[in-house]
């Protein structure tokens, strides 16, 4: 407990938080929009590189799991259900969803996990189209109930519950479980000879990530009040999901919050360069990736770790 | 010393695709028991540890522990069950310390336990402290020797608390003093009275410690009894140095007065922190046959990727009076030297024509022509093949093919790295005329790495010998027996 209260990334994070909390006081409205946005990516972010930074797996498809919690909370929730038991019923298909997923996937070797993750999505947006009738197609579908109207609770949500996630995530990173998650995902083999079941904790990383992203994805449809491909389960979210959490620093968890806000601010405030600002993240992204692999986070912990 | 057997193996066998790799082996490990599983390169003795480790299943056979037969079970249930296995390379979690890898292995298979228990962290400090970690505990693996991190992997063995420990070449990459301490902790697994196998290369490596010898050969038993009678055993004498080792007298004068096509001096190389290549020097001139011979982890893989620019080194290494430093594995191969890698690397979808045409990419089709017909008559075999997938070929097939891929690129320099591995004595043979008409129909320069002397020592104009990264002996292949037979085992 000592050590962990003289560690100076507690300091660091409590302050950034305290900021983060006070922010609606300057900031605008708009701001703090995507902001909330940001930080609903960074719990994304974070479950993505629990099942990738920790158990060695590849998910290509996050917004799987986001698809399904949010699509799920909210069909629940135009028949009536409410927001709460929405919630739970959209966590609970992205976890049924990603078992159905992982039980048979998971058996696979190298790359094929990660191609399987992404026909899921390819699946679910087709799903999502042909029953248009109740999923409103393409076009999205809105919802009867959200979160708040009002934008500084909203915030405060979105703030709140990632906060909440990061350190549930964090803590399951550092504990026992973390431990053997990381001896399965770099040497499966020797993990198995130190008597692990391999299969079980990279099934159990998986569940974890799977509600953490669906849930999260709940969140997400009941601050927009509206649910559509484009937004929540397209491809590209995904890839913005993966980047943020390879661009804040693989196996850190935390990383992903950093790389998710960076991320997203920096499109915004790029905005005025018209189509030009996705193209300068990007390739600000690339960058990183190139020359910092062990990302943002990652490169800060690294220096301390060689000291 | 002995007591009651804990592990017994019954007519283990494995098979992968149409390959015997292991065949109807069968012994016992008593608790408070070294026994040493010995064997050359491929001879399958690995394969029999991940058998009883599980991460193989055995195609038959049985493994005993303790009474009860645990083949067939993942490797996790095995491990639970009481097998440990220290893998020769170590592969710690770098973010974390060496207490917290230590603390790894004494961790339940749970899923719900998120704290370890209190005695689990002076538990590890106490093994750290037997293993000669206590120094280090705070580190983390990036910052150890290369003897540590192997003492890490000991610790986690130690951790398990096994019945049966099984050991994989205890001491590939240390130096003598750091033997001397491994060999200790070898024999407190022995006196705590847990059965050992220790798998390695050689019986000279493992007969200090070792109470029995279990010596395999192509996936066979060969011979099973004390260091010395293994020693003695006809057949592990013919494996290791050759039956009787035959010359062929050549004109010595001639070779060695031309210009030396390849000069390698005082190079060293380093996997991480383990010395692969120590301050080794040799030269090759126009037109010979050289053969560096060593046991396998000697180091001559390594030599000769430092030649063709695939590991760094330091020191210098000169083809045809130009240095190859600063040149990248491709310039070094177009300027003519074609290395034929032990594990041979041919595109097994392809047939073996494809495979031979990819080799003679690069010239005219006239020429192409003319090289793979040559190639034919050096390996009649190959012609009758030619529709066929690479992949489906014997072993020895394989290896001729992977040799005429090599010559279709036409060399100036052909290295072959071990050619004879997991060969059986007739392809041995068939590939020994092959080079020999390969020497007398070329002026091709050719160095040849091998373990098996009898194979390497025939086509030689000069011999090297690399034990633990070093040259230690150089000289005509006619002097090697009386000079080094004995030495050599």
């Amino acid at each position: 407990m000592i050590k962990i209260a003289r560690s100076p990334l507690l300091w660091f994070a409590v302050i950034a938080i305290a900021v983060a909390a006070l922010l609606p006081l300057w900031v605008s409205g708009y701001i703090l929009g995507i902001l909330t946005v940001a930080y609903y990516y960074g719990v994304f972010s974070m479950a993505w590189d629990l099942l990738f930074g920790f158990a060695g797996e590849v998910n290509f498809g996050p917004t799987f799991l986001i698809g399904l919690g949010a699509y799920g909370a909210a069909l629940l929730d135009n028949a009536g259900l409410g927001v709460p038991l929405s919630m739970i019923g959209g966590t609970v298909a992205a976890l049924v969803g990603g078992l159905m997923l992982a039980l048979p996937a998971l058996r696979m070797r190298g790359p094929y996990f990660g191609l399987v993750t992404l026909v899921a999505v390819l699946i679910l947006q087709n799903v999502i189209v042909i029953f248009a009738h109740f999923t409103g197609g393409e076009i999205g579908m809105t919802v009867a109930d959200v979160l708040s109207i009002d934008t500084n609770v909203n915030y405060w949500y979105a703030l709140g519950f990632m906060v909440v996630c990061g350190i549930i995530l964090f803590g399951l990173s550092r504990s026992a479980l973390g431990l053997i998650l990381q001896a399965s995902g770099q040497d499966p083999i020797e993990a198995q000879a130190l008597g692990f079941n391999v299969t079980k904790h990279k099934l159990a990383a998986f569940c974890i990530s799977a509600i953490f992203s669906g849930l999260t994805g709940t969140m997400l449809v009941f601050y927009m009040g509206a649910a559509s491909v484009g937004t929540i389960v397209d491809i590209s979210i995904g890839v913005q999901i993966i980047i943020a959490a390879v661009l804040g620093g693989r196996r850190t968890i935390l990383g992903g919050v950093i790389g998710a806000i960076f991320l997203i601010l920096a499109t915004e405030f790029l905005r005025p360069l018209g189509q030009l600002n996705t193209f300068v993240v990007s390739g600000v992204a690339l960058l990183v990736i190139l020359f910092f692999p062990d990302g943002m986070f990652g490169y800060l912990l690294r220096r301390g770790e060689r000291g | 010393m002995s007591g009651e057997v804990i592990l017994r193996t019954k007519g283990l066998t494995k098979r992968f695709g149409g390959l015997v790799a292991v065949n109807n082996i069968g012994f016992d490990v008593n608790a408070g028991e070294i026994l040493g599983l010995i064997g050359p390169n491929g001879s399958g003795k690995s394969t029999v540890m991940q058998l009883i480790m599980g991460i193989h299943k055995p195609t038959a056979g049985e493994v005993l522990l303790g009474g009860e037969n645990v083949a067939g079970w993942p490797p996790h249930r095995i491990a639970r069950h009481g097998i440990g296995i220290v893998f020769q390379h170590s592969r710690p979690l770098h973010r974390q310390t060496v207490l917290e890898n230590i603390k790894l292995a004494l961790l339940p298979d749970s899923l719900i336990k998120l704290a370890a228990d209190p005695h689990v962290d002076r538990q590890a400090r106490e093994i750290a402290e037997r293993v000669g970690l206590g120094a280090v505990i705070n580190r983390h693996p990036s910052t150890l020797a290369f003897a540590d991190l192997r003492r890490i992997e000991m610790a986690k063995a130690i951790a398990r608390d096994p019945k049966v420990v099984l050991v994989d070449e205890p001491f590939a990459g240390l130096a003598a003093d750091e033997v001397k301490v491994f060999s200790d902790l070898i024999r407190d697994f022995r006196n705590d009275g847990r059965a050992v196998l220790l798998v390695d290369h050689n019986v000279k490596s493992v007969s200090a410690l070792a109470d029995r010898v279990f010596a395999m050969y192509l996936g066979e038993r060969v011979t099973e009894g004390t260091a010395e009678e293994v020693m003695q055993n006809e057949t592990v004498r013919r494996v290791y140095l050759g039956g009787k080792i035959e010359t062929i007298q050549k004109d010595e004068a001639e070779s060695e007065a031309k210009p030396p096509l390849l000069e390698v001096r005082g190079v060293k190389a380093f996997y991480g922190k383990a010395q692969a290549l120590d301050n080794v020097s040799i030269e090759v001139k126009e037109g010979q046959f050289i053969s560096v011979v060593g046991l396998n982890g000697a180091g001559k893989t390594t030599l000769f990727n430092a030649i063709s620019g695939l590991v760094p080194y330091q020191g210098e290494i000169r083809f045809a009076g130009e240095t190859l430093r600063g040149k990248t594995a491709g310039a070094i191969g177009r300027a003519g030297v074609v290395q034929c890698p032990e594990t041979r690397e041919l595109f097994t979808d392809m047939t073996v024509r494809e495979n031979l045409d990819l080799g003679g990419y690069h010239m005219p089709p006239a020429e192409t022509a003319k090289q793979l017909a040559w190639m034919f008559e050096l390996f009649p075999i190959l012609n009758s093949r030619q529709n066929q997938r690479a992949g489906t070929l014997s072993g020895g097939e394989q290896q001729m093919l992977a040799i005429a891929r090599a010559l279709m690129m036409q060399p100036k320099l052909l290295i072959l790295d071990e050619p004879t591995l997991g060969l059986a004595p007739v392809i041995l043979e068939q590939l020994s005329k092959a080079l020999e008409l390969l020497r007398q129909t070329t002026s091709i320069t050719v160095l040849l790495g091998e373990q098996n002397v009898t194979f390497a020592l025939p086509h030689a104009d000069r011999v090297y010998v690399l034990e633990h990264s070093r040259i230690i002996w150089e000289g005509k292949p006619q002097r090697f027996a009386e000079e080094m037979g004995a030495g050599y085992l």
